[in-house]
């Protein structure tokens, strides 16, 4: 099958400076993919472009075959770094909110998972702890059936015991169609769920291996070889 | 039995060696069939290609079967399974000698020093 996502000579320069340069990656349908690069290596520069924020100064990226437009918006699920809902509305308004938008929500999932959660639909944002908020939002993002699911920084803000829900939740939606994408600091608790790591250094692809390999040939968990590889 | 990752050895290796535990320890009963892949990678918080990996690997080594239709299985071959448990508790003694010796005992020691705890 064709590739979910293709960068081609992917850079994007702010100013002068390079924040990717050059970037050649694909990813393929049915993986869950770690992000992983120190801060200001790239991370969310990609994953803007992915979702069409912003464009590249030079090469291109493609999802399905296509730049990111309003076509590829329908298959994309981003989480962003920054909330971007109104705190004013209730979680059931958010919802509505989402179904009138995406053809693709799963309204049943979604309350699926706020049940488990113990959320209630009816707290409006505003009432809710910044961890809390993080989980409406990774809900709403993650109860859409797309093809391709871009989680910057998902787990953060979230306590360890929602953080292994969430994860479960990300393992049991899991199908082998669609392909999760997630930038995290918090290696060591994500790297059992992860088909494969890319590591971003400088704007630069460093690293694109499965994480079984990184353990084989380096006898090392994908966290340790990231704090060699990243010393300060 | 929990599922137990460790950080230095490839996640595949490390299920092979726990659904291996839970067979000949009867956890998983001769015959009977395997919970699916996705159950078992929720159960255990790993990857599901990860555990259709391990599941491969071990239908590989015939201790697990699968029937196209209605899933996968535990080996019926009891044989298989009672040389398993052997070349596992096998492993588990020769890990235990290398550590005693490590501390100083010989060979003779060991000996007689199982023998009185065993009583």
């Amino acid at each position: 099958m064709n590739a979910l996502l293709e960068c081609n000579n992917l850079t994007k320069k702010y100013g002068g400076f390079p924040a990717l340069s050059g970037i050649n990656l694909t990813l393929e349908r049915g993986k869950i993919v770690g992000l992983l690069g120190p801060n200001g290596s790239g991370k969310t520069t990609l994953i803007k472009i992915i979702n069409g924020l912003l464009v590249p100064t030079e090469g291109e990226l493609r999802i399905n075959g296509v730049n990111p437009a309003v076509e590829t918006k329908k298959v994309v699920s981003y989480l962003p770094d920054k909330t971007y809902l109104n705190n004013w509305m209730k979680v059931n308004e958010l919802l509505d909110f989402f179904e009138d938008f995406y053809d693709n929500f799963n309204k049943k999932r979604a309350y699926e998972m706020l049940e488990k959660l113990h959320i209630n639909p009816r707290d409006r944002l505003k009432t809710m702890s910044k961890g809390t908020k993080e989980k409406v939002q990774l809900i709403l993002v993650m109860s859409r059936e797309a093809d391709l699911y871009v989680l910057d920084e998902p787990i953060g803000g979230v306590d360890p015991a929602s953080r292994d829900y969430i994860l479960n939740t990300i393992i049991s939606n899991y199908n082998e169609n669609s392909t999760v994408l997630i930038s995290t600091h918090l290696i060591a608790d994500i790297e059992n769920v992860l088909d494969e790591v890319i590591f971003l250094q400088n704007g630069q692809v460093t690293l694109q291996s499965s994480v079984d390999d990184i353990r084989m040939k380096e006898g090392k968990s994908v966290d340790a070889l990231f704090r060699e590889v990243f010393k300060c | 039995m929990p599922w137990e990752l460790k950080n230095d050895r490839p996640i595949y290796l490390q299920l092979i060696d726990q659904i291996s535990y839970r067979i000949v320890s009867g956890e998983y009963a001769i015959g009977s069939k395997l919970p699916s892949v996705r159950d078992l990678a929720t159960e255990a918080s790993v990857n599901p290609n990860t555990m259709q990996k391990a599941l491969s690997e071990l239908e590989r080594s015939g201790l697990l079967f699968t029937n196209r239709t209605s899933g996968r299985f535990i080996t019926e071959d009891s044989n298989m399974i009672q040389t398993m448990k052997l070349d596992l508790a096998k492993e588990q003694l020769k890990i235990f000698l290398d550590q005693l010796k490590k501390i100083g005992f010989n060979e003779a020691e060991i000996k007689e020093f199982i023998m009185n705890e065993v009583e």
